[in-house]
């Protein structure tokens, strides 16, 4: 290894882009911990985009820690297991964390297990035709876990006619506070590594890039100790939204994805550092997803942590495992401030796409009175795609959704970087999402 | 933990630091050491001026949104910087009612009208100035020399002039650099207009200290770059052009950069970001325009300053400068059209 490869630069970067406060020095040192079983796990059978999952358990019945609980609803869709030994409770219908009433398992702890993983065997995945692979990936549960809990064999299914030449491996973590990604990097390289090694077998991209932002030092020298061959680790520069597909592939590569297009067209597959891990441990342990490393942090939580949390886990609990969080919290999110749903409740489970949960207080989230646009210009260098944050606000305050439309509204992908810099505390990408659902309810109606 | 309200809505969740009226306070700060050396050059006279226009300004705002039950908008700064702008840009013996009224109209007819903050077509302080303009003329080119003895003394006889009455001209007259050239074909020394040792409106004497509150707001990200680089640009590269041809004719760049209110208004006027245009192209071009009319109205108009008309022109046309102006988006090759 030379002297060059070990420094963190160049650090590659897009156009445009806010650096709002990092705020990952709260829990970028503390190690993934493991937190102590809970009595009862609730488990929506919705915790990936698709159809729902079908049970495959009737209430009573006893299942290991596991054991596949709900079978794949269709394509786009996957399995569901058993974060634990226990019995089944109930199916029926439960508070979603995105706030909806949908179907869920609950399954109640034993108390006297030692919750040991037997599971299935490992399974060589290079002895694996493609479509067995693919087969495997869906059984496993396995979604994108960087937040959009995509089914990832469909992602990881390239059709015939494309072809996949860059396989980029998302570790920029770009949103503030959050620190699990650094943290697997760190902890888990090696099944970080060997998961792009089985992923590209299959995919057989020429050039595998991990992207990691500046601010992971620790993680930039631990992938670059391990990569070999194909694989690279290239430095992005701390900026939001460096995670975002667009942004990475422009920042890497140079070049943008087609407007209304995939990274494929250029043909490049993004997958997150949390995926490739899970998929690495599917295939040496036979673990299926039924635990991932959440964030707990924030400043008015008492212990920031990193924890790797069986998935169907009570936030309430997982809370209260990092100390609570003091009484001045006015905001609890799930995931990163910038892109991260709001929480009313935390009797909702961990799910799949939970990458982490932060506390904020007034001082954070501030109620600042909302001025006219005075065309200060701050959104239009804000915007990581070049639109006009400002024009289309003041069309979104008229209802214009069609010009709105014109304007490129649909080409949004919501990173919030215009909202953020707004001086005038406008909601413009707030509005931007009502804009696009009458526009796409539009669209169904003319069909 | 759970009976806790929390409250919600959507993301984004943070907030950058920046909000509107701690921009407008900036340029408040960055104007400060104008109108403190407008005072220092002018005295009290000076004093008295920048006060009403600002006092006027900020009771005229505060006044407008009772009448139209609103909250008042006075605590947004904005009308402080209208008021300020247009005191520094008057002669520093202008009476008092006369500023008075000004700061009225550029309020009323500069800024409310139209709908506030946000939605003024013509920079407010530009408004009030032109009325005065056409409704005072005589006044608005009564100069008074800078650094006067009696300055902190006395107080000009037609400063406290009676509204409607005639004011009586008492003051020793002190032509300014661009009337004195326009008219009698004299230029004046490049180093006492920098320093602003010069005869004029109350703020635009001093070049160095606008220069040094435009780098203050540029530094702080509160004041687009493009546009006083833009301006300032065309005027040196045309009358550049012009000084080359001709030299006996022609005043010098320098010469045109640092007289009348070229700077106050490049820097602080043009830059109103409501009547200016938003896209990067779009102010560049905004720039130029107001580059070219200066140069055009100084040296063969009629009137030996033009800053004024031509920031006023460049705000009316900058929504249509937008319109043609084409922004790229990403993961597109075509141009796509903004209106």
């Amino acid at each position: 290894m030379s002297a060059a490869a070990n420094t963190i630069s160049p650090q590659l970067t897009f156009q445009h882009g806010i650096h709002p406060e990092e705020f990952k020095e709260l829990s970028n040192l503390k190690p993934i911990e493991r937190m102590a079983f809970v009595p009862e796990y609730r488990l929506p059978l919705s915790q990936h985009i698709g159809a729902p999952s079908l049970p495959v358990v009737k209430v009573g019945e006893n299942v290991k820690r596991g054991q596949k609980i709900a079978d794949p609803g269709g394509y786009v869709s996957v399995a569901l297991h058993s974060p634990v030994d226990g019995t089944i409770k109930d199916i029926g219908i439960y508070t979603h964390p995105n706030g909806r009433e949908l179907p869920a398992i609950i399954i109640t702890t034993d108390a006297y297990s030692s919750q040991e993983f037997v599971g299935m065997e490992s399974v060589d995945p290079y002895s694996l035709s493609k479509s067995e692979f693919i087969q495997k990936i869906q059984d496993s549960g396995l979604v994108g876990l960087g937040g959009a809990a995509f089914p990832a064999h469909v992602k990881f299914n390239i059709q015939e006619d494309k072809k996949c030449k860059y396989l980029m491996i998302n570790g920029c973590e770009c949103e503030p506070f959050l620190t699990a990604d650094d943290r697997l990097m760190i902890e888990f390289g090696e099944e970080l590594i060997e998961g792009i090694k089985i992923l590209n077998h299959f995919i057989g991209a020429e050039k595998v890039y991990i992207a990691v932002e500046v601010n992971k030092p620790k993680a930039i020298m631990n992938l670059r100790n391990l990569a070999s061959d194909n694989i690279e680790v290239v430095c992005l520069k701390v900026k939001y939204p460096q995670g975002a597909e667009k942004m990475m592939t422009s920042a890497i590569l140079g070049k943008e994805i087609p407007a209304g297009g995939l990274p494929l067209d250029l043909g490049v597959l993004v997958s997150n550092v949390g995926t490739l891990v899970a998929l690495a441990q599917y295939f040496r342990n036979g673990i299926p997803l039924i635990e991932r490393v959440v964030t707990v942090t924030g400043t008015t939580m008492n212990r920031p942590s990193n924890v790797m949390v069986p998935v169907g886990t009570p936030m309430e609990s997982l809370v209260k495992w990092c100390g609570g969080f003091t009484s001045d919290t006015t905001r609890i999110l799930l995931g990163g401030p910038m892109m991260g749903m709001v929480q009313k409740r935390l009797d909702v489970p961990v799910v799949k796409g939970t990458s982490g949960i932060l506390a904020l207080s007034s001082e954070q989230v501030k109620e600042l009175n909302e001025y006219s646009c005075i065309r200060c210009g701050r959104c239009l260098d804000a915007c990581p795609i070049y639109l006009n944050p400002s024009h289309l606000g003041l069309l979104a305050k008229k209802g214009l959704w069609e010009e709105m439309e014109e304007n490129h509204v649909m080409d949004c992908f919501e990173c919030g970087s215009c909202s953020f810099v707004c001086p005038s505390a406008i909601p413009l990408v707030q509005s931007f999402r009502v804009a696009k659902g009458f526009i796409k309810q539009a669209k169904k109606r003319d069909v | 933990m759970s009976s806790k309200t929390l409250n919600i809505s959507t993301s984004p969740h943070i907030i950058a630091n920046v909000s509107t009226d701690t921009i407008m306070l900036n340029v408040v700060y960055a104007l400060l050491p104008v109108a403190g050396f407008a005072v220092y050059s002018f005295g009290i006279n000076a004093l008295l001026v920048i006060l009403t226009t600002t006092i006027s300004a900020v009771g005229t705002e505060h006044y407008l949104c009772k009448l139209s039950k609103k909250e008042s908008t006075v605590g947004d700064w904005s009308a402080v910087i209208s008021g300020l702008l247009l005191g520094l840009t008057l002669p520093p013996t202008f009476p008092l009612w006369m500023a008075f009224f000004g700061g009225v109209i550029a309020i009323a007819l500069g800024k409310f009208i139209f709908g506030g903050l946000g939605y003024n077509v013509f920079n407010p302080a530009l408004v009030g100035r032109a009325v005065l303009q056409a409704a005072f003329p005589v006044a608005m080119t009564t100069w008074y020399p800078a650094m006067a003895l009696d300055r902190f003394s006395s107080i000009s006889t037609s400063v406290l002039s009676t509204p409607f009455m005639q004011p009586t001209v008492d003051v020793v007259s002190g032509a300014t650099p661009l009337s004195a050239f326009k008219f009698d074909n004299i230029i004046a020394d490049s180093s006492d207009m920098a320093l602003g040792l010069i005869s004029g409106s109350t703020g635009e004497t001093c070049a160095v200290l606008i220069l040094l509150g435009g780098i203050y707001l540029i530094i702080r990200k509160m004041m687009n770059w493009r546009i006083p680089v833009a301006i300032l640009g065309t005027v040196i590269v045309l009358s550049g052009i012009l000084y080359l041809v001709d030299p006996q004719i022609y005043p010098s760049p320098v010469f045109m950069l640092f007289s009348g209110g070229l700077m106050l208004g490049a820097i602080f006027m043009a830059t109103d970001m409501v009547a200016s245009p938003i896209t990067p192209l779009g102010v560049v071009v905004y720039g130029a325009i107001i580059g070219i009319l200066v140069v055009v109205i100084r040296i063969w108009g009629g009137l030996p300053e033009g800053v004024m008309y031509a920031i006023l022109l460049a705000n009316a046309i900058s929504p249509h400068i937008d319109n043609m102006i084409r922004l790229r988006v990403y993961g597109t090759s075509k141009q796509t059209k903004h209106d």
